[in-house]
């Protein structure tokens, strides 16, 4: 695919339902951010009406609240409990299914097609998650052929922040605010005075086509200028920080670390930060039968490394303690994902604090151990 | 055989594998060969532990007994392997029975006499003594992962 | 590419029982005239209808016309297997992991430490040493079990004790009167196991703690860690990398390993909680 030369062009607020319309028309099923049950989350979107117009995130450890905002921006929040995952990893997904007959047995892939995905709203953060998932279930040495599937079609209409949430950090991670790849759209809401538009940059030819579809005219200097400014004052915004120098080292050499112990009684092993994290791949499987004993099924569904089940093995449970398995969930996010997959496995999105319902943040868990070695 | 003509071969056993040659003259005084027939009760559980051996072939089996179970076999040992301790701590007796599995060929070592010249001679006392400990710790670590019972279904 | 969860069915040709615990499946393929072929050391995920997979290694030779699986049974599954009989059909994806180092011990001497159940995965080594008995050098298992009614493929292990070239010893940790062999952990038949340690592979399959100080009792005998590799054990739900359950440090012991060379695990050997 070559790298569309194309200049930034506009979309003006009043024309947005041109886009999800000509999304829709293309057979996509758009996906975006809508409130729900007091949240912003990703759904299905028919109308420009289901985005969160004037809404926004209050975030902090343990805190998320939506609070009305003085302007009308469709992407005035940082991110929700969900996460595009939901989507291309799904959380419940039947692998196969299996007859008994006369041979013995026989087993029957999904031959479903997979649904076709138009994104709309992607945060720069959630395209490094997306980014690195592929490389968990797309560049190894076996491909998940459901993620391939949706992976390969989906759309994404990307969305530079326009605000920073309160726990986040991908300033710190180098994964935004500014979308710089991976995208077919990329878009930043200006609101200035009484004019609202979209600044929007094409990633890719498809992207590049549906710009001109939509009769976008091409940016002036100064919304060009009113965009950039915009991301720039996000960046300068972030809610936390995290020093990420040699990071990997750090966290291999403290293995054995009282903070751990420490976590480990604010711990409640509930497995939100694993559920909420964009680039958390882990599931588990599940066998059923019918009554008869004659059809079977198995299904994938995530799994969390908080679960005791998680590491067992016949006689016992590797991880036992809260210690050992909030140490392998953050030692792997951010350190053995390096080794394992060449990037780090945090992009900075703020959730897992969020939605921790004790409010422990990986930043400081990462700067206490950080600065008890200082001390020593 | 005499004493003499023992060293060179006392001198390869692994137990005394790089001694001083002086070192190895002062053993060899309390050395003297032995063999036992397959079957042969070696040395019995409460007697006087006046000798210990270095298996140089065949193999033995420290056996205690247990009025349930009878003779049960704790562990063997072969060839290039000390058998007996006893000889260096009071109260100098035997805690075990030691049985010959096969036929042996050893040295056995008079027990008083070494710790005589133990006594005399700290220096060489302190390098049988380094040697004999890593013998203790090299058994009682095989024990503790014998009592591990890590083949055991723990489910 | 196929798609790696998908089970293909074999059938069961035979059922050997091992030990009051163990027993062997040797298994035929439903759609194809071929069992999969395999390298020693490698693994399938076994799935009985309905209730569940395991992961078990191939214990079979590399020529065998069948798969073989010997399996302990000490969870739902492996017991639902040890339940089945001659004909019924099982659920099998596979061969996964990496494998032992048959061309590194090619010229070598190979030395074979194991405990337990821990024979099984090396016994398409010792099919493949003996088969091709020339092209290695001196031949050493070791071999550690609990008590003698646990001891795996006795009647084979009596068989490759008398062949002149291959010295087989066999310690147990508990035995009973009629017991001639050794009685001790499997660490003390190395001091005396007769190779050559610089120019020697080392295979050691068997409980953590028992490989942890067989490697130690390897090094002291003047092996280098490169030269020893070992098979580690964790929980498996997809075999290829997704799921993130058999994760032990950075790797993955179901596509990274089950067989490792021991210095680039030697620093997570031991570690609590891993």
């Amino acid at each position: 695919m070559s790298v569309p030369t194309d200049q930034p062009a506009i979309i003006e607020r009043q024309h947005f339902q041109r886009l999800i319309d000509a999304l829709i028309r293309k057979g996509y099923r758009v996906i975006g951010p809508v409130v729900r049950d007091g949240a912003i989350v990703y759904d299905e979107l028919a109308a420009l009406d289901d985005l969160p117009q004037g809404w926004t995130d209050e975030q902090d450890g343990g805190v998320y609240r939506l609070k009305r905002r003085a302007d009308d921006a469709l992407f005035g929040y940082a991110v929700g409990p969900h996460s595009w995952k939901k989507f291309l990893h799904p959380p419940h997904l039947r692998l196969w299914q299996a007859r008994r007959n006369a041979d013995g047995a026989e087993f029957t892939a999904e031959t479903e097609p997979p649904p076709r995905f138009a994104f709309i709203g992607v945060r720069s953060c959630e395209l490094h998650a997306i980014a690195i998932q592929d490389k968990v279930f797309l560049q190894g040495s076996y491909v998940d052929p459901t993620y391939q599937a949706r992976r390969e079609q989906a759309f994404i209409v990307a969305v530079n922040c326009g605000q920073a949430g309160g726990t986040c950090f991908c300033v710190s991670m180098n994964t935004g605010p500014q979308a710089t790849f991976g995208f077919d759209l990329a878009l930043t809401e200006v609101i200035e005075g009484d004019r609202h538009y979209f600044v929007a940059e094409a990633g890719t030819d498809r992207g590049a086509e549906l710009l001109r579809e939509l009769s976008a005219r091409q940016a002036g200097d100064e919304e060009r200028r009113q965009a950039a400014q915009t991301v720039a004052r996000t960046a300068q915004q972030m809610g936390r920080t995290m020093d990420t120098h040699d990071i990997k080292a750090l966290l291999y050499r403290n293995h054995e670390h009282p903070r751990w112990d420490d976590v480990a009684n604010r711990c409640l092993t509930c497995a939100n930060c694993t559920m909420v994290c964009p680039t958390c791949f882990c599931t588990t499987v599940e066998d059923t039968t019918n009554l008869t004993g004659e059809h079977a099924e198995r299904w994938r569904r995530w799994d969390s490394c908080f679960t005791l089940d998680f590491s067992y093995i016949h006689g016992g449970s590797v991880r036992v303690s809260t210690k050992a398995r909030y140490r392998q969930w953050m030692t792997h996010k951010l350190a053995s994902w390096i080794d394992q997959f060449g990037t780090s496995g945090c992009v900075g999105c703020g959730r897992c604090i969020t939605w921790c319902p004790v409010g422990i943040d990986i930043t400081e868990e990462v700067r206490a151990i950080r600065e008890s070695e200082a001390e020593q | 055989m005499t004493a003499q003509t023992l060293e060179p071969i006392l001198a390869e056993h692994p137990f005394f594998q790089g001694l001083a040659a002086e070192d190895i003259q002062l053993v060899a005084g309390c050395a003297t060969n032995a063999v036992f027939k397959a079957g042969e009760v070696i040395s019995r559980e409460g007697e006087p532990a006046n000798q210990f051996y270095l298996l140089r072939e065949g193999k033995v089996a420290l056996e205690i007994y247990v009025p349930e179970r009878g003779q049960v076999v704790l562990q063997t040992l072969g060839a290039g392997e000390l058998v007996g301790w006893s000889w260096l701590i009071p109260p100098y007796q035997w805690r075990f029975d030691v049985r010959a599995v096969e036929f042996v060929h050893a040295f056995a070592l008079d027990g008083a006499c070494l710790r005589g010249k133990c006594e005399a001679n700290p220096r060489l006392g302190y390098e049988l003594l380094k040697r004999v400990a890593q013998v203790f710790t090299e058994r009682l670590m095989a024990t503790r992962l014998q009592l591990l019972d890590v083949y055991g279904n723990r489910s | 590419m196929a798609d790696p969860m998908l089970p293909e069915p074999y059938r069961i040709a035979r059922v050997r029982r091992e030990t009051h615990d163990t027993f062997t499946l040797e298994l035929l393929p439903i759609n194809s005239a071929r069992a999969m072929s395999f390298a020693p050391g490698q693994f399938n995920m076994l799935y009985v209808f309905g209730t569940g997979e395991s992961a078990i290694s191939i214990s079979g030779a590399t020529t065998d016309e069948r798969l073989v699986h010997t399996i302990r049974a000490v969870g739902t599954v492996t017991r639902a297997l040890q339940r089945l009989k001659r004909g019924d059909v099982i659920g099998v994806r596979g061969p996964f992991g990496t494998s032992w180092p048959m061309q590194e011990a090619i010229g070598r001497d190979v030395v074979i430490v194991t405990g337990g159940i821990g024979l099984a995965p090396l016994r398409p080594v010792i099919y493949q040493v003996l088969a091709q008995r020339a092209q290695y050098g001196k031949f050493v298992l070791l071999y550690g079990a609990r008590t003698p009614r646990d001891l795996l493929y006795a009647r084979e292990l009596e068989k490759w004790r008398g062949q002149f070239d291959c010295g087989v010893e066999i310690t147990l940790d508990t035995a009973d009167n009629d017991w001639r062999g050794n009685v001790g952990f499997v660490t003390a038949l190395i001091p005396s196991a007769q190779f050559n340690p610089t120019n020697t592979v080392a295979m050691i399959c068997g409980p953590e703690v028992m490989m942890r100080f067989t490697a130690q009792e390897l090094r002291k005998r003047g092996m280098r860690d490169e030269q020893i590799y070992l098979s580690l054990e964790r929980n498996m739900k997809c075999a290829v990398g997704f799921c993130g359950h058999c994760q032990y440090g950075p790797h993955f012991i179901c596509k990274d390993g089950p067989v490792f060379r021991y210095d680039r695990i030697a620093s997570l050997l031991g570690k609590q909680e891993l």
